[in-house]
């Protein structure tokens, strides 16, 4: 914005010369440089390469944006009772998503077969889950000492009698068979969350041992859970488990499930968190060493902090794939909520052309906004930590 | 040595009580509390929860008709949804008491599995449908037609086999699932489009408009659906085997939902055995007396059931063709009760 502040008045060079002593007024910046279009020029177009790349993403962008619109909203049905609010008709020539499909099964999507008049403690149940992860999660909650006990053992414990009844207090016993939809896919992802990271954390330190049957076994554990595809883990254990052991010792289908994918996960993460201890410099080993702390005290002060702090992108990755992969239940017999979507879009009462789209459209903006928060709070968690400015 | 002989004894004593309580069914299901059905989650009208998550379906019926033949309580039934796949295994391991589950009655499911198909209660066989513009009546007028099929299916291997028989020419356009094999027949690309009769019906309300196409009256292929149990516990196989038929004889003798509470005082010696009210042919089959009682008043009969879950009643309507009674013409025909 500096523009010459001395201009030449008369140049005869003598001691009359204008000498300007006050600055000129600032020039507006060039109109191709400010406002809107400065800022086009600046970031979209500012090489041929670059425009081609803007052009072709807002071709992509009409090519997509538009007729998703009109499917999922302009085009949409909003009320009906049946089928034929979703056919296409003489009023209605073109029948985009058919929403009065997913309100009519809405409450199937969330509870499954849970029996009606029980569903309360299903909701109670999302409500305190809810309640436990922010208090847990945010910074400036207060008593956060107290918010990891609540997390990692009351509201467990809570949740089980919760869900699965107890008599005693007169909560009527509800067999997991009748759990469904979004029910599972949170119970079956909030247990392989927090299971995998502790159970993962204990496998990597494990690997890294200097006791070699420690390492071994850990070794073992991760080559051999991380070399078998999640289905075949999830069908021994639904299939083949009760072919070893007799009916009375069979635990719940949902709970073989779980321990499954927890140990699965366990398994990924333990490799993500050694990526982690690998990056911690030596120096920090031996410098803690130097000062007396033990085994436990050094990973717990030293290494483990900073270890997990450059990790948090891989652990996130890895839980937003944790959460997609619970989808795999299924295979068990299991009703998570994409179970229950294609249960539902196979009922002749709603049978139409659309209806498999809106279930899917369901499911995808169901999983996409779950995975999204994630997402977000990871980003929040690393701006909070700085991780990346010192490496 | 004295630690693999503990182990060798647990293993032992393991075995000893899964093949002792696989032989015990009727006992580990009155034990229970419930009955361990498995079904298919899935499939319209056989078997599918519905919007308040209540099983539904033809084959859930007959799961529920055990349930009350066994304990005066049709609703104590635990569902577990099956797979094509992990199906048999899920019955030989004794994950599920029983299995009606749409599977078709063949030689090497009834000897080398281990099981024993009961009856059929479906007569079921692959079908076409078509556009009724097309304005063809018989499988027989396909000749060059092109028609959509799932790939991999035997379905597939049926529609070669009949075309070359008959001396027709086709071309099958595969998919590798039904929706997209289905798509491409709305879309036109295909003339007909062939799975199970049953099936067919099912996807005809998923196509833009149903009433323009039509179920062939061919059915091409035998696909007898029955229920199944293990091998080695011949009770409970009496048990699902006569339930089927007693729903068979209760239609033929016009034994209904609402008019069983009368017809048990009927003087018919006929309908008075088999409701219970004469001899004791549910106590020898450890039962009680009025088991079929049971199953009509909660369920009724088989034509109830048919027409409920799958025919004029429900939004497949199928007819009943093959699965009419043999005193019409089909093929259901309940063994005697004496």
């Amino acid at each position: 914005m500096s523009h010459s502040t001395v201009s030449g008045g008369a140049r005869g060079g003598g001691i009359g010369a204008f000498v300007r002593d006050e600055r000129a007024p600032a020039l507006p910046a060039p109109a191709a440089t400010i406002g809107g279009f400065g800022w086009l020029r600046a970031n979209l177009f500012s090489t041929p390469f670059n425009a081609l790349l803007t052009l072709a993403t807002v071709a992509l962008a009409l090519l997509i944006i538009p007729p998703l619109v009109r499917f999922l909203i302009i085009d949409a049905v909003w009320e009906g009772a049946d089928r034929d609010a979703c056919l296409v008709s003489e009023a209605r020539p073109v029948v985009g998503a058919c929403w009065a499909f997913a309100r009519d099964r809405l409450a199937y999507f969330v509870y499954g077969s849970f029996p009606i008049p029980e569903r309360w403690r299903v909701d109670v149940f999302f409500v305190f889950l809810a309640l436990s992860i922010i208090w847990i999660l945010r910074i400036d909650a207060p008593r956060r000492d107290l918010a990891a006990w609540n997390f990692f053992v009351v509201l467990p414990s809570v949740s089980i009698v919760l869900l699965s009844g107890a008599k005693l207090i007169g909560l009527a016993p509800v067999d997991t068979t009748l759990w469904g939809g979004v029910l599972v896919t949170i119970v079956v992802a909030s247990v392989g969350i927090v299971v995998s990271l502790p159970l993962g954390v204990l496998l990597a330190l494990g690997r890294r041992s200097t006791m070699p049957a420690v390492r071994l076994v850990c070794t073992l554990f991760i080559e051999i859970v991380r070399g078998v595809p999640l289905i075949t883990v999830l069908f021994m254990a639904s299939v083949m488990l009760p072919l070893f052991v007799p009916p009375v010792w069979t635990p719940d289908k949902l709970i073989r499930a779980l321990v499954g994918i927890a140990l699965f996960a366990s398994a990924y993460m333990a490799e993500v968190v050694r990526a982690g201890l690998q990056a911690v410099a030596r120096g920090q080993y031996e410098a803690a060493a130097a000062v007396g702390l033990g085994y436990w005290q050094l990973m717990r002060f030293i290494v483990l902090p900073q270890a997990l702090r450059v990790t948090i992108p891989n652990i996130v990755n890895s839980y937003i794939a944790l959460f997609k992969d619970t989808t795999l239940v299924f295979i068990v017999g299991i009703f998570d909520l994409l179970k229950t979507i294609e249960v539902a879009r196979a009922d002749p009462q709603w049978a139409t052309p659309v209806t498999s789209t809106t279930g899917y459209a369901i499911a995808a903006i169901f999983y996409l906004t779950f995975c999204y928060m994630m997402t977000r709070y990871a980003m929040r968690v690393e701006r909070r930590l700085g991780v990346g400015l010192g490496r | 040595m004295n630690r693999v002989l503990t182990l060798l004894g647990i293993a032992g004593a393991a075995i000893l009580i899964t093949s002792a309580s696989i032989a015990q069914t009727l006992n580990t299901v009155k034990t229970r509390g419930s009955l361990s059905c498995g079904a298919n989650g899935q499939l319209p009208g056989f078997g599918l929860p519905d919007a308040q998550g209540n099983w539904k379906g033809f084959d859930v019926d007959y799961c529920r008709a055990l349930a009350a033949a066994v304990f005066d309580d049709p609703n104590k039934v635990k569902f577990v949804a099956l797979t094509a796949k992990d199906r048999f295994t899920a019955l030989q391991s004794g994950d599920v008491d029983v299995l009606v589950r749409n599977t078709t009655w063949t030689s090497s499911r009834d000897t080398q599995l281990g099981l024993n198909a009961t009856g059929v209660n479906y007569f079921d066989g692959q079908g076409f449908m078509v556009r009724k513009a097309l304005k063809v009546n018989s499988a027989l007028e396909l000749n060059d037609a092109a028609i959509c099929v799932q790939q991999g299916t035997t379905t597939e291997l049926n529609l070669g086999d009949y075309f070359r028989a008959n001396r027709m020419r086709f071309k099958t356009v595969t998919f590798a699932s039904v929706d997209e094999a289905l798509a491409a027949y709305d879309s036109g690309r295909c003339d007909a489009y062939t799975t199970d009769a049953s099936g067919l019906y099912g996807v005809r309300l998923k196509l833009a408009k149903p009433d323009d196409h039509i179920v062939l009256p061919e059915i091409i292929s035998k696909e007898p659906l029955s229920p199944f149990v293990r091998h080695g516990d011949d009770q409970w196989f009496d048990i699902v085997k006569w339930a089927h038929f007693a729903l068979v004889n209760a239609e033929e003798l016009a034994i209904s939902k609402a008019n069983v509470d009368e017809q048990i005082k009927s003087i018919n010696p006929e309908i008075k055995r088999l409701l219970g009210a004469e001899g004791n042919f549910g106590e020898q089959l450890g039962l009680t007396k009025d088991w079929v009682y049971r199953m009509v008043k909660h369920l009724g009969n088989y034509g109830e059931i048919f027409e409920r879950n799958i025919g004029q009643g429900s939004p497949l309507k199928i007819t009943r063709g093959l699965n009419s009674l043999w005193t019409k013409g089909g093929l259901q025909y309940g063994m005697p009760l004496r």
